[in-house]
């Protein structure tokens, strides 16, 4: 009952925020970040600071971890088949293996094939092998898990038309352990930067807030609602976090087309490739933005929170 | 209008700060609360606007009963009475307008009639020349008088002041205190706390005497009743 007093007392609001007050909100969002230029500028350099870095982290781990799966799946066994196997065998064999859990491909080549591999790979002077070919017919597999290869080696290497299964064991285990700690070191760091990031960004939107304390504290005092306090503070936070991300997404965008504009033709014949400008960078930047945001939204709501009960 | 009935008030560090008070103001009343610092006055006022809550007893303000009311309804409560202070507390960063177009922005009026009222009380303090002004290029009277114009833009039916010349000279005093009778005049409620001596006994009024958060007096037309 007194409630509804109070709330008839009131020219009647309630939840749904009117037009005109959104409209304030925006207003006085952008005079507020005016008014306090250096807290403005201090919470802006350091959303640049460390969107920069997370950026460029960012794209140097996207990248390994691209050019790690190229390494991956450019593994594949090759199953030397046994001279003495028919047709007959070797089509089963190969059925065989086609069936095999973790099998991803099957390619068969035959022994003339690898031949013509050979004399394009070294010229004529292996050519006179053309007379009596010493090679073997060869089935290339590859695995669905490229660290599954060694098991998936070892079961081919148990059927009988099987002369020998190569995969290059000792440099493929050595490579898997290399990339697994790289991308386990990757994530970490990432991680720890992301962490410090926002400890560093909420850190100073707490001080530009804490200096508004009073003002918190007096906007309540005449009757303003926690929510009337809190969204232009958080649209403040917003505006501030994605022109902090400006710098950082320009800067990022140009340094990867410098790089990828002098790397890229090195690369092109070799099996590890970096990611093309587009769309990763694209992508890339609308994740420094929408991180950018996210860390000026939350930072605002956090610090704004604790001086609310008046 | 405004009622409290055995308030008690303690404090978590167990200070009892007031003792059970009984009062009753009515609409239209002008009323001096004096006593010695420390005698409950601040706590006594901050009750009636919900910056501190009974810890029993009642108090009611326009009907409705604070000592009940719920956090966020707190915000509701204020709108319907203006609050002025001693330290006048405007807010640092907007000028003259934009401090008192707050308290009618937070009601959600629209922008045309903001501007109206505003104009309008700025008229009846006498600062229409200062509207652009931030509250660190006035002197403390005309702050005082943004803060005055602001707790009355809303038009509530009472005003609550806790030492509103407190920290004014006492020529700058007795503008502020005009300008609380005139307000006065028009049918709000004033509830002032206040340490000054001559204001009480020249303007005269209804005065309640806090001591030990106890009511020890309570007259019409009375006096201050304290040498400072």
């Amino acid at each position: 009952m007194k409630t509804d007093k109070l709330f008839e007392m009131n020219v009647g609001v309630t939840t749904v925020m009117n037009f005109n007050t959104m409209k304030r909100h925006f207003k006085e969002s952008f005079i507020s970040m005016a008014r306090n230029r250096w807290m403005s500028f201090a919470s802006i350099s350091a959303v640049t600071v460390t969107l920069l870095l997370v950026g460029v982290f960012l794209t140097i781990m996207m990248n390994l971890n691209k050019m790690s799966t190229d390494i991956k799946n450019d593994v594949e066994i090759k199953v030397l088949i046994d001279l003495s196997a028919n047709e007959t065998s070797e089509a089963e064999l190969q059925q065989q293996v086609e069936k095999m859990p973790g099998v991803e491909s099957v390619k068969y080549s035959s022994k003339k094939q690898e031949l013509d591999k050979l004399v394009k790979d070294f010229g004529n002077d292996v050519s006179l092998f053309k007379q009596e070919n010493p090679l073997h017919n060869v089935l290339y597999v590859k695995a669905d898990d490229p660290e599954q290869t060694e098991k998936v080696a070892k079961e081919i290497e148990k059927n009988p038309a099987v002369d020998t299964v190569k995969y290059g064991k000792d440099k493929i285990e050595k490579l898997f352990n290399v990339l697994n700690i790289s991308q386990k070191v990757g994530i970490v760091l990432i991680i720890a930067l992301l962490l410090t990031a926002t400890f560093l960004i909420s850190n100073t939107i707490k001080i530009t807030i804490t200096a508004r304390r009073r003002e918190i504290e007096i906007m309540k005092l005449v009757g303003a609602t926690n929510s009337f306090v809190r969204v232009p503070f958080i649209l403040e936070g917003m505006w501030l976090g994605a022109i902090g991300s400006i710098l950082p997404i320009i800067g990022v965008t140009t340094l990867y087309s410098i790089v990828h504009s002098s790397l890229a033709p090195k690369l092109e014949s070799s099996v590890v490739q970096i990611l093309d400008v587009m769309p990763f960078i694209l992508e890339v930047d609308i994740i420094l933005l929408v991180m950018g945001v996210l860390i000026g939204v939350v930072g605002s709501f956090m610090s704004v929170r604790k001086f609310l009960k008046v | 209008m405004i009622e409290m009935k055995n308030v008690v008030k303690k404090y978590p560090n167990s200070v009892v700060a007031v003792k059970g008070l009984n009062i009753q103001i009515k609409q239209g009343e002008f009323v001096y609360i004096v006593g010695p610092s420390g005698a409950g006055k601040s706590t006594f006022i901050k009750m009636m606007y919900r910056e501190e809550k009974a810890t029993s007893g009642e108090i009611k303000v326009n009907g409705t009963d604070l000592t009940t009311l719920k956090d966020r309804e707190i915000p509701f409560l204020r709108r319907n009475m203006g609050v002025v202070f001693q330290d006048f507390k405007l807010l640092p960063r907007k000028n003259v307008y934009e401090n008192i177009a707050f308290a009618l922005e937070v009601i959600e009026k629209d922008p045309e009639e903001i501007k109206k009222r505003v104009m309008d009380v700025l008229k009846l303090v006498g600062l229409t020349k200062k509207v652009k002004m931030f509250p660190d290029e006035l002197s403390g009277g005309e702050q005082q008088r943004v803060a005055i114009a602001r707790s009355i833009v809303n038009s509530p039916k009472v005003v609550i002041a806790d030492e509103p010349t407190g920290n004014l000279d006492p020529e700058t005093s007795w503008e502020i205190m005009r300008l609380f009778d005139e307000i006065n005049a028009r049918g709000t409620t004033i509830i002032m706390a206040t340490h000054n001596k001559d204001i009480v006994n020249t303007m005269r009024k209804r005065v309640i005497a806090i001591e030990n958060g106890q009511i020890v007096r309570d007259e019409r037309g009375g006096d201050y009743g304290y040498e400072f």
